[in-house]
């Protein structure tokens, strides 16, 4: 199929999405956020998320087939989330592409989430083609990943990623300490601004001689966390003043400066003169702006799909599901479930086997 | 035809005539995997019903489903969205109404069907809530509309309190560890069939996110 037409269901965590490509074209990027329903209570809460999905996921698929100026029969393939993710919120998207799929007689393509979020730069017609290989870095409140990504629909390895928090969570919790509101990454942000960043030198994770043996490309975000609360808690116990912002810029260049070394190291280390970065954390204008001045000085090519596309949404499912078919890939089975831990290595799950495709 | 979907317990899927007559009927007991086997249950009772009524010998009419009734609970979170986003999705692809059903309702028009001239007399419907808690209803019969009666619309109660509740009610106790799609979907044919309207758009939770909002930054110590 040259050119499929191919709806995108993703309910992996607070956002749902839905996304219509045709080919490599976007068609619409359609997402219904509870992100202003979690705020309450600090972070993402699975079953406000999960209940958000069922009431958003109906109206979003007929605002996205409005938007692409197409009907469910046009589609050439349903493609969902398989995983990683909320096991609760995805098995909602789970749920409404399979009965849409057997519903409307067309093909099913369960793909994964942070594999998605790669494919999503397939839909920025600016950028010309990926190419390969290319190291990836996806960050995100839910995940902070890197990756060498040799084909986006069968070869993606794991490289590293976080042991703890991800680092938009590390966001969200810093600026709960100091007092700011959620989502955090953009009230760090604007704290930042006016801030030191070299005023405290706050820990870098799994940065050490020691450390980088084990986990040269892992993250680890729950002690600058901690790092930060105790400096704060020092300071208020012995009754000094001290500035939020230069905590925030200080804490903000900590996680930019982690990720942006171990990024640029698998890049050296792996030969590849090329960096894609992906997840909603790349909004923050700082992570771009180190990773863009620093992949310059070694000759790293930094690509970045547009922020509507960065941040979780349908249409980088749709994407994936668009090149596999163009590979010529066999659709899923209806047999597959939510799998919140799904390895980036699983592209594609529950593939029909040669001898059972129609 | 009215497709029967139900994720409240297990997962149930069925097919069945505007007058009742039952074509498919597919169900797993698995009190998780909703998500796994829904698409397949939905694929298989289609291809069954495809086949004419159960028992039917002359050549069937086509499968034409022209409404989704689904079950809205009560019953665990994580599975009964599943069906409820199986069945809208199943209808938006088919530009076809969704039909909402107390998933006890099904519960209860089976106890009432399976001898009609019996005179049961009032029953709750208790089905496991998880967290130590029941969900139930309570029914009297029958209404002219061949609809079972609630006495009480859904709730929940701690295990060990529902006996007392129900002696309360002057009701019989009912445990239910499956819903039947067919029953759902028979549930729905006579509502339509009555003009009525018996059950929610939204899924009976009947209890709050678990969520409690935070009480400002821990300390780490020092
Ligand atoms: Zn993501």
């Amino acid at each position: 199929m040259s050119e499929p037409l191919v709806l995108g269901i993703e309910t992996s965590c607070d956002e749902t999405g839905i996304g219509i490509v045709r080919g490599r074209t976007l068609l619409s990027n359609t997402i219904a956020s509870s992100m202003d329903e979690h705020a309450r209570y600090g972070g993402v809460v699975p079953e406000v998320a999960a209940r958000a999905h069922l009431e958003a996921l109906q109206p979003s698929i007929e605002a996205a087939l409005a938007e692409a100026g197409v009907s469910l029969h046009d589609l050439d393939a349903v493609a969902v989330t398989s995983g990683p993710g909320l096991a609760g919120a995805l098995m909602v998207g789970i749920g409404a592409a399979k009965a849409l799929a057997v519903s409307l007689g067309k093909p099913l393509y369960a793909v994964n989430h942070l594999v998605g979020h790669i494919a999503a730069d397939t839909l920025d017609t600016d950028a010309g083609p990926l190419e390969y290989p290319t190291v990836a870095l996806l960050v995100s409140g839910g995940h902070t990943s890197l990756l060498l990504v040799r084909d986006l629909t069968t070869d993606v390895e794991l490289l590293g990623e976080t042991m703890d928090d991800a680092a938009g969570e590390a966001f969200d919790k810093v600026a709960r300490i100091l007092g700011l509101p959620y989502p955090g990454g953009p009230e760090i942000d604007r704290a930042a601004a006016s801030g030191d960043p070299d005023a405290i030198r706050f820990p870098r994770g799994l940065s050490r001689a020691s450390d980088l043996a084990k986990h040269r490309y892992d993250f680890s975000f729950s002690g600058l966390k901690t790092a930060v609360a105790r400096w704060i808690e020092q300071r208020e116990a012995a009754g000094e003043d001290f500035s939020a912002e230069d905590v925030a810029a200080s804490f903000r260049e900590a996680v930019v400066d982690v990720l942006v070394t171990k990024a640029l190291a698998a890049c050296v280390d792996h030969d590849v003169p090329r960096l894609l970065l992906g997840g909603g954390v790349i909004a923050n204008r700082r992570l771009r702006e180190v990773a863009l001045a620093r992949a310059a000085e070694q000759g790293v090519t930094v690509r970045i799909p547009p922020l509507s596309l960065c941040t979780d949404n349908g249409a980088m499912i749709a994407a994936l599901a668009s090149e596999l078919i163009m590979s010529g890939r066999r659709p899923s089975t209806l047999a597959f479930g939510a799998d919140s831990t799904l390895p980036v290595t699983e592209i594609q799950v529950a593939q029909e086997r040669e001898e059972d495709a129609a | 035809m009215i497709l029967g979907i139900d994720t409240s317990l297990g997962t149930a899927v069925a097919v069945v005539e505007d007058d009742g007559v039952v074509r498919a009927e597919i169900s797993s007991d698995d009190p998780l995997g909703h998500a796994e086997v829904i698409g397949s249950l939905l694929e298989r009772a289609l291809g069954e019903a495809a086949l004419g009524p159960i028992g039917a010998t002359s050549a069937p009419d086509a499968v034409a489903v022209t409404r989704v009734a689904v079950g809205m609970g009560p019953g665990p979170f994580t599975g009964l969205r599943v069906g409820i986003a199986a069945a809208r999705a199943f209808a938006l692809g088919r530009g076809i109404p969704v039909v909402p059903v107390v998933s006890h309702d099904a519960v209860a028009l089976d106890v009432l069907l399976r001898d009609p001239f019996a005179d049961v007399p009032r029953f709750g419907v208790v089905t496991d809530a998880r967290r130590r808690e029941f969900a139930y209803t309570v029914y009297d019969g029958l209404d002219d509309d061949g609809l079972p009666v609630r006495a009480t619309e859904p709730a929940l109660i701690p295990r060990d309190g529902i006996d007392e509740r129900l002696a309360e009610l002057g009701a019989q106790r009912r445990d239910a560890h499956a819903v039947s799609a067919a029953m759902i979907a028979l549930v729905a044919a006579r509502a339509l069939a009555a003009g009525r309207e018996i059950a929610p758009h939204d899924a009976l939770y009947l209890r709050s996110p678990d969520v409690t909002p935070s009480a400002g930054p821990k300390r780490v110590g020092t």
